[in-house]
């Protein structure tokens, strides 16, 4: 169901989607996960991926969910984007995430997540050669975060700083 | 991972733990704020992190978490999820020293946060126990940290360390209310095995074979 000021498709946690303008597309309480947004200006189309953990090559599951982690999921992201006729010299990204949400916690997987989960996501955007235009990462406050393709602008809500665009 | 699941009986008897350990956990709360506290039938369940998000109220509900971990020879995990008037009303019940306000200007109160940390220590003290003595097993809490935000990044954040190995957790999730007034208080009090300890609690408790 289409109108003329589109829907907002949701983003789930260890879940992604892509949507085309005047949709958008938005994920809630990112803590030490981070949402990446990769789009197309040119098409107005944007994918959306809810990464929860870094490394998918270190997981013990059989049948992993591919959707979990930053490598495997910004692959597939990448992926369904060039279906919808993208071109990948143009994609660009822009993130938002990777806080760290208990404070002084003794558990170093727990502390060090965001600041991983950061990198992990980097590191794949920068083998993929798309470029980050913008970012705000870090932290120690949930975010909620909605990407509108028609103007490229990433919408962030927390919980004691109200709304920002990035 | 759908090798956890569990059978009836197995269900039965992890409720069964749990009622005896939030009953400990609820007369000790009674005492605490000294109000009559109700807590309702424990809810055994295994869900995926976004089923257990939609429980508390959905991902972006503003939520105030004390979260544990234990340790021993079982480990996991406890969330005592409130809402910010909810953890107020007990941190004034508690200290006794008028209102209290956690989440002043949107910056969390040390004064008001060492006060329900040390409630909710007590509190997850007398279910551990309860879940020790029941089992035989040797458990102990961590420390308490404390976070005020959205469900989904605090609750997420807490778990990431059984997320790398499974989808879904079992959750025992008790439910409390204030008898006196029928709005306030409806804490969650969540009991999260990992999923490595389950076969070694259900093992302990006599309700499952070698696994």
């Amino acid at each position: 169901m289409k109108t003329s000021t589109g829907i907002v498709v949701k983003v789930g946690i260890a879940d992604l989607d892509l949507v085309e303008a005047p949709d958008k597309i938005r994920t809630s309480g990112l803590g030490s996960c981070v949402g990446v947004v990769i789009y197309d200006s040119f098409k107005q189309i944007a994918g959306m991926s809810h990464v929860m953990l870094p490394d998918s090559t270190v997981t013990r599951q059989k049948n992993f969910n591919q959707y979990k982690y930053a490598d495997t999921a910004i692959d597939i992201l990448i992926n369904k984007l060039l279906e919808r006729q993208t071109v990948k010299q143009r994609l660009k990204a822009k993130l938002a995430g990777g806080a760290q949400m208990f404070q002084h916690h003794h558990s170093t997987d727990i502390m060090r997540i965001g600041p991983r989960n950061i990198e992990a996501v980097q590191e794949r955007l920068k083998t993929h050669q798309i470029p980050i235009t913008a970012k705000d990462v870090g932290g120690t406050s949930g975010r909620t975060i909605e990407f509108d393709p028609l103007t490229n602008q990433l919408k962030i809500r927390t919980v004691n700083k109200g709304e920002v665009f990035i | 991972m759908k090798d956890q699941k569990l059978s009836h009986l197995e269900q039965d008897v992890l409720r069964e733990i749990g009622n005896i350990g939030a009953g400990n956990a609820t007369t000790s709360l009674s005492e605490l704020i000294n109000k009559r506290i109700h807590m309702e039938v424990p809810a055994v369940q295994l869900v995926t992190i976004n089923e257990m998000v939609d429980k508390i109220g959905g991902p972006e509900e503003l939520i105030v978490t004390v979260m544990f971990k234990f340790q021993g020879e079982m480990t996991g995990t406890v969330f005592f999820v409130l809402t910010i008037e909810e953890a107020n009303m007990m941190i004034e019940q508690m200290t006794g020293l008028g209102q209290a306000d956690l989440f002043k200007d949107d910056i969390i109160d040390e004064m008001a946060a060492s006060a329900l940390k040390e409630l909710a220590n007590i509190l997850t003290g007398s279910y551990i126990a309860a879940l020790a003595d029941m089992s035989g097993l040797h458990i102990q809490p961590t420390i308490p940290f404390l976070s005020v935000d959205m469900a989904a990044a605090t609750l997420v954040s807490g778990m990431i360390d059984i997320s790398q190995e499974t989808d879904y957790a079992l959750i025992i999730d008790t439910r409390m209310l204030d008898t006196e007034t029928s709005h306030s208080v409806r804490g969650h009090f969540l009991l999260i095995p990992d999923p490595i300890s389950v076969p070694i609690l259900l093992k302990a408790l006599g309700v499952r074979d070698e696994d």
